[in-house]
């Protein structure tokens, strides 16, 4: 992959899209935070630093897995971000996070380093996303709670912003039900870790505007993604193909008929599975992938969808994957 | 963190046994110091991350900048000279800057 030159500026339109004020507030949001004191100066293509006020208008909720990786992302990309969780614990691990997951991007080719880097900020509180252009949410794949998420979002920003729904499987439409501007949401569905998947997958919803769906394209054209528009549905397209069959495979290993391992071997070798069902499952995150099964299987009816009770078993013992150090496999660095 | 910053760096020797033991006991496989760890190693290249941090850890090392590249990762040998490249500056043992 190649190093991004001004002159070809693949974030020009979606700064063109943005490019109207600058953040207001963004002392107060810094205010007490621990990240003031070693404030990184935002670097720009140029070397122009007043003229170019863009940066920190995308807000990100949820400082999970994906809402970190989707900020490291970003900040990569030169984009400020503004990262938005109700536990400061997680925030005051964000920096950390993000620093570890822009070098693993360098170590993989997804970066050269010498990228401008964004501006990371962070809020426990909704409301210091009102100056957002766009925003990412990234929390908890239960519906009810990113309903109420959302709602709380559009009461803060300004009409006609953007509000991008981060989720694997909830249908957006159902999303979309409880705001009084529904046209201005859409989904997209981030890959783990999304700073090294250049797919993703966008769902436009039945009532979905267009200038929503220009704004979303801007945004992942300027994040060097590649974006594959689908139709409203539970679970979308991958989620709808791959969580029933990471469910087989761990049924496979539940009755007994093979490891875990063996069944990744086999997946890779004879059917040319990257990575194998079950280290994809463990990347994706095992309660994660419940919550997913739960939310197809309550829309689609599908028993297969239905997670398994090894599955649930895992979920109770907290082996929760790679995040947690151990799910199908142990790990004995867990990755941000 | 209470590292020594004068520790003596480890022999070639040693850094290729350490990283031996560490991939058998990841991959629960023998490894060849030569062998590519992902091209016919089949390891993800999202394992070469935690071997970045255990370097780091195990060899109080940062690696960072141009070093921060797949190549320097491929075998055992490739790290292991990179950690005595890493560690080279201090083997005079002056400890100043």
């Amino acid at each position: 992959m190649e190093a991004r030159h001004c002159t070809e500026d693949p974030t020009a339109a979606y700064r063109a899209l943005i490019a109207d004020e600058p953040l207001p507030g963004r002392d107060e949001l810094y205010a007490g935070e621990t990240l003031s004191a070693r404030r990184p100066q935002p670097r720009h293509c140029g070397g122009s630093v007043t003229d170019d006020q863009t940066t920190a208008r995308l807000a990100v909720l949820g400082a999970g897995v994906m809402g970190v990786g989707i900020a490291t992302l970003a900040l990569g990309h030169g984009l400020g971000v503004l990262l938005v969780d109700v536990d400061a614990a997680k925030l005051d691990r964000a920096p950390i996070d993000v620093a570890t997951q822009l070098r693993l991007a360098q170590l993989m080719g997804a970066r050269s380093g010498e990228e401008p880097i964004g501006e990371l900020a962070t809020s426990t509180s909704v409301h210091d996303a009102a100056a957002a252009t766009v925003v990412i949410e990234a929390i908890t794949e239960v519906a009810e709670l990113k309903s109420k998420v959302l709602v709380e979002l559009s009461d803060v920003v300004r009409p006609g912003t953007p509000l991008v729904s981060n989720t694997s499987s909830i249908p957006i439409d159902e999303l979309a039900e409880s705001l009084a501007r529904p046209g201005e949401l859409v989904g997209t569905h981030f890959m783990n870790p999304p700073y090294l998947i250049e797919t993703v997958e966008v769902i436009r919803g039945a009532r979905t505007s267009e200038a929503t769906m220009a704004a979303v394209t801007s945004l992942l054209a300027a994040l060097d993604r590649k974006a594959v528009v689908v139709r409203d549905a539970p679970g979308f397209v991958t989620s709808r193909i791959l969580h029933p069959m990471i469910n087989d495979a761990v049924r496979v290993v539940q009755a007994g008929t093979a490891t875990a391992d063996a069944v990744d071997t086999l997946m890779q070798g004879c059917l040319g599975h990257r990575t194998g069902p079950l280290r994809t499952a463990d990347l994706i995150g095992l309660d994660n992938l419940v919550d997913s099964l739960r939310v197809l299987h309550e829309r689609t009816g599908d028993e297969g969808c239905l997670p398994c009770e090894l599955l649930l078993a895992k979920v109770r013992r907290g082996h929760l994957g790679r995040k947690s150090g151990r799910g199908f496999y142990r790990y004995e660095e867990a990755l941000p | 963190m209470t590292l020594s910053t004068d520790r003596t760096p480890e022999s070639t020797g040693a850094i290729e046994q350490n990283l031996l033991r560490y991939l058998e006991s990841r991959t629960r496989a023998p490894w060849e110091p030569d062998r590519d760890l992902f091209t016919t190693g089949g390891l993800s290249s999202l394992f070469a991350m935690e071997l970045v941090v255990h370097l780091e850890k195990s060899f109080d090392v940062v690696i960072m900048g141009t070093d921060l590249r797949l190549d320097n990762f491929r075998t055992v040998r490739a790290m292991t000279a990179l950690v005595r490249r890493l560690q080279a500056p201090r083997a005079g043992g002056s400890g100043g800057a």
